[in-house]
């Protein structure tokens, strides 16, 4: 009796996973970058969902947070400053049955990759987009970014920076094809998770954008937020995710949004004082790209070389001798 | 050509239009040994169609051919303009022909205004037969009844042989808007022309409508029919090409559509493209058939994405193919350069147009070469291959995903629009499983593997996929060690790019030196790439006819280059490049040793070989013509 219990014990703290097994290095992160907190949230959603770190692919572009998949023991590609959404595609193109996570920056998806971002929606792929948005440029040190607020003092606007700040949920709620939308903000842990772990259970093109403190180079844009809870909005709905009741304690200020209301979805996500924090939107029923195109369908030789085969017919001159065996074809 | 044409209608430039009078007897039929032909319209009146399909017949018929197209920059360039020619040359010869040639025989022509583009360019040989659409001389604005008449006696004056033929008033019995018909009647016309055989000629009509329906075949058959009819009643010419069926299968294809047949062939799964001339074809084509085999063609957002996706596919074990021209190109650079340093292998293939800028889009230019072999910042070796045929389109793809693969490198494979568009029968390809990506490697990988396990010798890697058991890593843009790790040290920095450039030597060892064309020695040796070989080759057997020692290589690979180079330019007192690429003119004033720029294989072997080449080169747009690299060769022989 005790032997088979223990074996059986032993496979699964085998096959169980934990949090050690998909950290990878020590983040270089500055202390206090909401990038931290994203990791954190990605980590544990991977050991709760037991997810097998081979079949995990992390792919982001340029800037602090697309240095994420090097803190994941997991399969990662480092690309090209605005590029991940589309490597991330060919990726899940070529092999749907990887889980496919993109990490990305305001800087990475809102300027040098909005034309990117913008399709992205369209072709709504299954995949997990964080956008770590801090509002500024930190790796190549204090830029003004498009989700800057106006007036930010920066390395290139030293008088303050000229536009409005673009809102990354109103452009992706604005786009054909948008499947889910959420926002969370890097100062509480628990909406961080959660929004990321109902991103990852959708099927589709699941964005979310968390709402990062810069300690650098940013340090108090979010302070008035963090001192009052009445500045914070959670949306509250049985479709969109729960909060605990310590949280439910401090932050007050609750209300309740449906997510298939994209109308809704599109006034709320205009706010910025108070912020929501939450799902704003979801569709399940948009399809994804790469089923549409039936990526990954099996392809044995015979119907390739059929596949050649009749197209060089088409093309084929054949000798006179041929002509009847060709006909039998 | 020209004077057996001339010898047999001689007369006829005197008769009165509009309609060419019934010959007395049936002409005899005069055997040629090769003959140039154009048919040219307006766009939209089909007569690009009308050429690929007498080209293809004259395929099926065993003749040697080679087809070009005549595109306008414009995809509706107004009606009856001169810069508007659109249309469609076809060379037709006894052997094997493998370019466009020099000058034409025999022109068909819609209107006056697009045959004086042909004129003016200087594409027509003196006294070549015309048949000219003569509805426009009784047209009801007078300003084109005028322009109509002043340039068919001017032409006439120069000696050209016109004739006259109301196309439209012909076809308006078969067809409700003969505009759109009378392509196939003048493929009647020419069939008759050329003593094809109508059977074939009514296979190929059923295959270029074969998306149409049965009633828009029937039409194009009848016009077919009465065009042939027409032309054996009415024209007092009529000419035999012998031809020899090849004892194999051959296939009738223009270099684009051998590109995309590469690209099945290769077992390659994913296309991420975006359109761009003359590219698209390719894309066209593969979309159509696609499919079938479980392959996607992705249209991307545009070029960067085109390229990123296909290196997402190959990333995650299939490796993909993007297939774009030179603006295209120069966007993917940055995408580029992130594949050779992933070492993530990729397909790009490049079907040059005119350059630098916007260019010349629908026109040919040799001018990538050193971008694809230099481009991308910092040192990026790739594979670069150039297709020097239409048969040559097609195993280079299927050769550039196997070395891809097998060396983790990016393989740019140059065509051009010369290419693209050209047809020109080669042997039906026997399809080989080898040809054939291996199925993705899923297996669990040793603890402990490294991803970029660079060999001392050959600088290789053996690639670990995604899904793999213990083999996960996160690869990067930036310099990185074995372990795939960010790594700024100035040691790894060093093996690393050292490991990625000895990879080209790896794949230079397994080379053949390239053939010489013509005697192992001589005078003179030109050395080409790319789609030039064809007028290369004939202008040598022309020259080598002449008395001239002189002789040719063509080289498929760009970066490496092939071993034996050396040896073979050592054999000869000069060398030439002969590329459509710019090169400085040693005898405009400024230009001197310490500021000529040469064309880019002979600045490549120049800076190797450390050997005195000389270059030539022709960037108008067109193909270079074989008469015209003789003149070159007698020129630089003497």
């Amino acid at each position: 009796m005790s032997m088979p219990m223990h074996e059986c014990l032993l496979q699964m703290v085998e096959e169980a996973h934990s949090l050690e097994d998909y950290q990878s290095g020590v983040p270089r992160w500055c202390s206090g970058c909401g990038d931290n907190a994203v990791l954190a949230a990605v980590q544990r959603l991977c050991r709760d969902e037991n997810l097998r770190p081979e079949k995990l692919a992390f792919v982001s572009g340029i800037g602090c947070a697309s240095r994420f998949p090097h803190y994941m023991r997991t399969y990662g590609f480092h690309g090209i400053h605005g590029r991940a959404l589309p490597i991330a595609e060919g990726v899940k193109m070529a092999r749907p049955d990887l889980h496919v996570f993109v990490n990305t920056g305001d800087g990475d998806c809102c300027s040098i990759g909005a034309a990117h971002w913008l399709h992205a929606i369209r072709y709504n792929m299954n995949m997990t987009v964080v956008l770590h948005d801090n509002h500024v440029y930190g790796l190549t040190k204090k830029q003004v970014s498009p989700t800057s607020p106006k007036g930010l003092r920066s390395n290139t606007t030293p008088h303050g920076s000229y536009l409005d700040a673009m809102n990354p949920l109103t452009v992706t709620l604005g786009v054909t094809n948008v499947s889910f939308v959420a926002q969370a903000v890097d100062w509480i842990p628990e909406v961080v998770h959660a929004v990321i772990k109902a991103a990852f259970h959708h099927q589709g093109f699941s964005f979310v954008r968390i709402i990062q403190r810069c300690p650098e180079f940013l340090p108090k844009m979010w302070e008035p937020w963090l001192h009052d809870p009445q500045k914070t909005l959670l949306l509250e709905h049985p479709d969109g995710i729960g909060y605990s009741a310590g949280l439910q304690k401090i932050y007050k200020n609750r209300q309740s949004h449906d997510p298939s209301d994209i109308h809704r979805a599109r006034e709320i996500a205009s706010s910025i004082d108070p912020v929501p924090v939450g799902i704003l939107f979801r569709d399940e029923s948009v399809p994804c790209y790469e089923d549409i195109r039936e990526a990954g369908k099996p392809r044995p030789i015979e119907m390739i070389k059929a596949g050649l085969e009749a197209e060089l017919d088409k093309f084929t001159v054949w000798p006179d001798a041929d002509e009847p065996a060709r006909s039998a074809v | 050509m020209n004077e057996t044409l001339t010898a047999v209608h001689g007369d006829d430039a005197t008769l009165e239009p509009p309609v060419a009078p019934r010959p007395k007897a049936k002409p005899a039929v005069v055997t040629l040994d090769e003959c140039v032909v154009e048919i040219i319209s307006d766009s939209g009146e089909g007569a690009q169609r009308c050429g690929q399909s007498l080209g293809a017949i004259a395929a099926r018929m065993g003749n040697g051919v080679w087809t070009v197209e005549i595109i306008p920059a414009e995809i509706q360039p107004p009606a009856r303009s001169i810069a508007g020619a659109s249309g469609n040359r076809i060379r037709l010869g006894a052997n094997r022909i493998a370019n466009g040639g020099d000058g034409v025989d025999l022109v068909v022509a819609f209107n006056e205004q697009v045959l004086l583009g042909r004129v003016r360019a200087g594409e027509l040989k003196p006294g070549c037969t015309i048949l000219l659409e003569c509805m426009w001389r009784t047209h009801s604005d007078p300003r084109i009844a005028a322009a109509y008449r002043e340039t068919y006696e001017d032409l006439v004056a120069q000696g050209y042989q016109v004739i006259e033929v109301p196309f439209e008033a012909l076809c308006k019995p078969i067809v409700p808007d003969p505009r759109r018909g009378k392509n196939m009647f003048v493929l009647g016309v020419l069939c008759t022309v050329f003593s094809f055989d109508l059977k074939l000629a009514r296979e190929q009509v059923r295959l270029t409508f074969r998306k149409k329906s049965d009633a828009v075949v029937r039409s194009n058959l009848a016009l077919l029919e009465a065009g042939a009819a027409w032309a054996d009643a009415n024209l007092d010419f009529k000419y035999r090409i012998p031809a020899v069926r090849a004892k194999e299968p051959q296939i009738v294809v223009n270099g684009n559509t051998a590109i995309a047949l590469g690209v099945l062939a290769s077992g390659m799964e994913i296309c991420a493209m975006y359109p761009i001339t003359p590219a698209t074809s390719a894309s066209h084509y593969l979309s159509e058939v696609f499919e079938r085999v479980g392959g996607i063609v992705h249209q991307a957002e545009d070029e960067i994405a085109a390229c990123t996706f296909a290196i997402g596919a190959s990333y995650a074990g299939k490796c993909a193919v993007t297939i774009t021209s030179g603006p295209g190109y120069s966007l993917k650079q940055e995408a580029i350069g992130l594949a050779v340093m992933c070492e993530i292998p990729l397909v790009v293939v490049n079907v040059q147009r005119g350059g630098p800028s916007t260019g010349q889009p629908t026109k040919g230019e040799q001018g990538d070469a050193l971008t694809a072999i230099y481009g991308s910042h910092g040192d990026a070796p790739k594979v670069v291959m150039a297709a020097s045929t239409i048969e040559d389109c097609f195993y280079s793809v299927v050769t550039a995903r196997k070395i891809a693969e097998a060396f983790n490198m990016v393989v740019v494979v140059l065509s051009d629009s010369n290419l693209a568009t050209s047809q020109q029968p080669f042997p039906r390809p026997r399809f080989d499983e080898a040809w054939l990506a291996a199925p993705i490697d899923q297996s669990a990988v040793p603890f402990g593997t490294k991803p970029y396990d660079w060999n001392k010798d050959t600088g290789l890697i053996h690639r670990i996929v995604p899904g793999q058991p213990n083999g996960m890593h996160t690869i990067t843009g930036l310099a990185h060690d074995r372990d795939g790790r960010v790594a700024y040290d100035p040691v790894i920095n060093e093996e690393a790019i050292r490991a990625r450039s000895l990879k080209l030597a790896t794949l230079q060892k397994t080379l053949k030196p390239p053939p010489v064309f013509g005697d192992p020695d001589g005078d003179l040796l030109i050395v080409g790439w790319g789609s030039t070989r064809g007028a290369i080759e004939e202008a040598v057997t022309r020259a080598r006819a002449e008395g001239l020692k002189v002789s040719s290589t063509h080289l498929h690979f760009l970066q490496p280059m092939q071993p034996g180079i050396k040896e073979i330019m050592a054999r000869f007192r000069r060398v030439l490049c002969v590329e459509a690429n710019w090169c400085d003119r040693p005898e405009d004033k400024l230009i001197d040793e310490n500021n000529r720029r040469f064309s880019a294989l002979a600045m490549m072997l120049r800076s190797r070989y450390l050997v005195d080449i000389d270059c030539w080169g022709e960037v108008k747009g067109q193909p270079i013509k074989p008469g015209t690299i003789l003149d070159v060769i007698r020129a630089r022989i003497a």
